[in-house]
C-alpha cells in the first residue's frame, strides 16, 4: 500500500500513483479441441488508457480476453500459441504462478458476479482473502473506501457496507464487481462486455468511472457497442471472423482512425452499421 | 393508431381507468384429466404417511393405557416382569446414529469436493459409479462384513481409543484397558462397530447429494473468485461450499434419517443390553429397529403393541428429523437440487 500525503486529506478522490501495466500480445492463436478459434492475434495495449476490441459476435474477443489473464485454460480442451507480454515479460513462461498473474490482471464479466453469501465490504475485501494479502483493520477499512470510490459506489452503499452483495440493483452489483478487481490494485483490468447487461444510467456511471481509473490502470474492455468505444476508448482492434474460419484481427489503430478513417472496406463496413 | 406522448409526458400519466381485465382460466380437458390425476397421486403419498403414522398410533394406545409415559422413561425390557421401557433403545439408537453420522459426513464431504472438483473427467464418472454401487450393496451383506471381518480389527481401534481418550466418559468402557491380555470381547458387539456398519451404508446418499449440489454452483462466481487470482481450494471455500451449504447439511440429514432406521446390520453386530449409557465403545447396545427385529417372532399380542409403539417413537422423530432438514434445505441456494 502506499502512504497517503497529508494534502490528499483535503481532496474529494483518492491519488493512486499511476502504475499501469503495459500488455501485448504476440501471435496469439486459441483452440477449443482441435477447432481453431483464433489466428495470430498480435496487438499492443499501452498503459494507462483504455484499448477497446469491437467486432461482431463470435469473433473471438472474449477468448483473446480471456488468453490475457489466463482463464482461457480453465476449459478444459482450450489450448493456445504464442506469447502475452506484461511489462516485457511473457505471463505464461514456465515458473509464473497463475495466481501472481491474476493478481496483477484483473477481470470484470459481463454478468456482474458479486459473492452473494458475503457483505458488501466483505465482498470488495474478498480478493485480499483470497490472495493472502494481510491487512489490519483499519487498512481494510480504507481499502474498502478507496475502492469503492474508485468505482463510484461510496456515497450509495457507506451506510449498508454490512448487507449482502445481491441486494443491489444491477448496476451497483457491477460497480461493487469493479471495486472487488481494484482492491488487490491490478496493473491491467480486462472488462467482458462490462455494461451489456445494464440499463443506460448504469451504463454511463461505469463508463464514468473507467474514464477515471484509466488514470492509473491499463483497460482493455471487449465491447458490442460500437458508440461506447467511440466514447471511452483511446485505442480500438477490430476483430473479424469469416465463415468457418478463425478470428482475428483486421484492423487496429487509435479510437480516431478507426471510426474516421478506416482503411480496410470491412472495418468501415462495420462501424458504420452496415453489418454487425 | 399511435398513442403519441408529449416531451414531458411519462407513458404512467396516462388516464387511469386501465384495470387489469379477467381471462377464463378453463384448461382443455385432456389437461384438467392429467391435473386431477397428479392431485390424486400426490394426496395418496400424504394420504398413506399418514395411514401409517394412525396405525401406529392406534397400536401404541393399550401399551401407553397399561404403562403410561414411564414406558418412555424406564429403561428395562423384561416381558416376563411386565416390565418395559424404550429409554435405554433410544438412546442406543441415537448413539448409532452418532457414530455413524461422525464417520460418514466427513468422508461423505471430502469424497464430494474430490469427485466434483479435482478428479479429471474419466475417474470422475468411474468414482461416480463406485460410490452409487456402494448404495447398492444390501444391509445384510454389510452386517455380515461388519461382524466377522469388521469386528476383529475394530476392537483394537476401541481399545486404543480407550486407552489414549478414556478419561472421557464417551470414550470409557468397563474394563482395564492397561491389562496384559485387554478383554478382547467387552469391546465387541458394540454400537462403535454397529456405526462403522452402518456409516458405510449411509455415505454414498450423503456424498450423492453434496456431489450433486456442488456441481451446480455457479459458474460466473467460480470465474469472479479465479479472476481475483485466487487458488481452486480458495474458490471453492469461498464459492462452492457456501452455495452447497443447504445440499450439506440436506444429505447429511437425510443420511441421519437412514441411520436410525437401519436394522438388520445392527441386529447381526450388537450384543442386546438395555443401560442408560453413552458408550460406544463398550459391549452391549440396543436400538429401536434391533429391539423390534429381535423380539418380533415371539411377542404376545401387548409386548406386540409395545413394539410398535417403539416404532411408532421412531417414526415421530424420523419425521421430526426429516422435517427440519427440509426446512432447512428449502431456505437455501442449493435447496432447489436436492429431493
Amino acid at each position: 500500500m502506499t502512504a497517503v500525503p497529508l494534502t490528499d486529506l483535503f481532496e474529494p478522490t483518492p491519488v493512486v500513483e499511476a502504475r499501469g501495466g503495459t500488455l501485448e500480445a504476440r501471435g496469439v492463436s486459441a483452440w477449443f479441441g482441435s477447432n481453431k478459434v483464433l489466428e495470430r492475434v498480435s496487438l499492443d495495449m499501452p498503459a494507462n488508457s483504455v484499448t477497446a476490441l469491437i467486432g461482431p459476435s463470435g469473433c473471438g474477443k472474449s477468448t483473446f480476453l480471456r488468453i490475457l489473464n489466463r482463464m482461457h485454460e480453465l476449459v478444459p480442451s482450450a489450448r493456445l500459441n504464442g506469447e502475452v507480454l506484461l511489462d516485457g515479460v511473457d505471463i505464461y513462461a514456465d515458473g509464473h504462478r497463475i495466481t501472481e498473474t491474476r493478481k496483477r490482471i484483473g477481470m470484470v464479466f459481463q454478468k456482474p458476479n458479486p459473492f452473494p453469501a458475503m457483505s458488501i465490504g466483505d465482498n470488495v475485501l474478498a480478493g485480499l482473502k483470497l490472495t493472502g494479502i494481510k491487512a489490519s483493520r483499519s487498512e481494510k477499512e480504507g481499502i474498502i473506501e478507496r475502492s469503492l470510490t474508485r468505482a463510484g459506489l461510496w456515497k450509495e452503499v457507506k451506510d449498508r457496507l454490512k448487507e449482502h452483495g445481491s441486494a443491489l440493483s444491477g448496476g451497483q452489483q457491477q460497480r461493487l464487481c469493479i471495486a472487488r478487481s481494484l482492491a488487490i490494485e491490478p496493473e491491467v483490468l480486462l472488462m467482458d462486455e462490462p455494461c451489456s447487461a445494464l440499463d443506460p444510467t448504469s451504463t454511463r456511471r461505469v463508463e464514468e468511472t473507467i474514464a477515471e481509473i484509466k488514470e492509473q490502470i491499463t483497460i482493455v474492455i471487449v465491447t458490442h457497442n460500437m458508440q461506447q468505444a467511440a466514447r471511452v476508448s483511446q485505442q480500438c482492434a477490430f476483430f473479424l471472423a469469416e465463415m468457418g474460419t478463425p478470428g482475428g484481427i483486421v484492423e487496429a489503430g487509435t479510437t480516431e482512425q478507426i471510426f474516421g478513417e478506416p482503411v480496410d472496406p470491412r472495418t468501415f463496413d462495420y462501424v458504420n452499421g452496415r453489418f454487425g | 393508431m399511435t398513442i403519441l406522448l408529449e416531451p414531458d409526458q411519462h407513458p404512467a400519466e396516462a388516464p387511469d381507468d386501465d384495470q387489469p381485465r379477467s381471462i377464463d382460466p378453463a384448461l382443455p380437458p385432456g389437461d384438467r384429466v392429467f391435473h386431477g390425476f397428479a392431485h390424486v397421486i400426490g394426496l395418496s403419498t400424504l394420504v398413506i404417511m399418514g395411514a401409517i403414522g394412525l396405525f401406529l398410533g392406534y397400536q401404541s394406545i393399550p401399551t401407553f393405557r397399561r404403562y403410561g409415559l414411564g414406558f418412555l422413561t424406564e429403561s428395562q425390557w423384561q416381558p416376563e416382569q411386565d416390565v418395559l421401557g424404550i429409554s435405554a433403545v433410544l438412546l442406543g439408537t441415537a448413539t448409532v446414529a452418532v457414530v455413524a453420522l461422525a464417520i460418514a459426513f466427513p468422508l461423505a464431504l471430502t469424497s464430494a469436493v474430490y469427485i466434483s472438483e479435482y478428479a479429471a473427467p474419466r475417474v470422475k464418472s468411474f468414482l461416480v459409479s463406485l460410490i452409487d454401487l456402494m448404495a447398492a450393496v444390501p444391509s445384510i451383506i454389510w452386517g455380515l462384513w461388519g461382524f466377522f471381518l469388521l469386528q476383529p480389527k475394530a476392537i483394537h481401534v476401541a481399545h486404543w481409543l480407550h486407552t489414549h481418550l478414556g478419561f472421557l466418559p464417551f470414550f470409557h468402557v468397563d474394563t482395564d484397558p492397561e491389562a496384559a491380555p485387554w478383554a478382547q470381547s467387552r469391546y465387541a458387539a458394540s454400537a462403535f462397530i454397529a456405526g462403522i456398519a452402518v456409516s458405510m451404508m449411509v455415505l454414498p446418499m450423503a456424498a450423492a447429494v453434496m456431489r450433486q449440489v456442488f456441481s451446480q454452483a455457479p459458474p460466473g462466481e467460480r470465474e469472479a473468485a479465479l479472476a481475483l487470482g485466487s487458488t481452486r481450494w480458495g474458490m471453492i471455500r469461498t464459492v462452492v461450499l457456501p452455495f452447497g451449504r443447504g445440499g450439506i447439511i440436506g444429505g447429511t440429514m437425510l443420511a441421519m434419517g437412514r441411520a436410525l432406521g437401519e436394522t438388520i446390520a445392527v441386529v447381526l453386530i450388537i450384543s442386546p443390553a438395555f443401560e442408560i449409557k453413552f458408550k460406544p465403545l463398550e459391549v452391549g447396545t440396543s436400538t429401536v429397529s434391533a429391539l423390534i427385529a429381535g423380539r418380533f417372532g415371539e411377542a404376545t399380542s401387548s409386548q406386540l403393541s409395545a413394539l410398535l409403539t417403539a416404532g411408532f417413537v421412531l417414526f415421530i422423530i424420523t419425521l421430526i428429523v426429516n422435517t427440519l432438514a427440509a426446512m432447512i434445505v428449502a431456505r437455501s441456494r442449493s435447496g432447489a437440487v436436492t429431493d
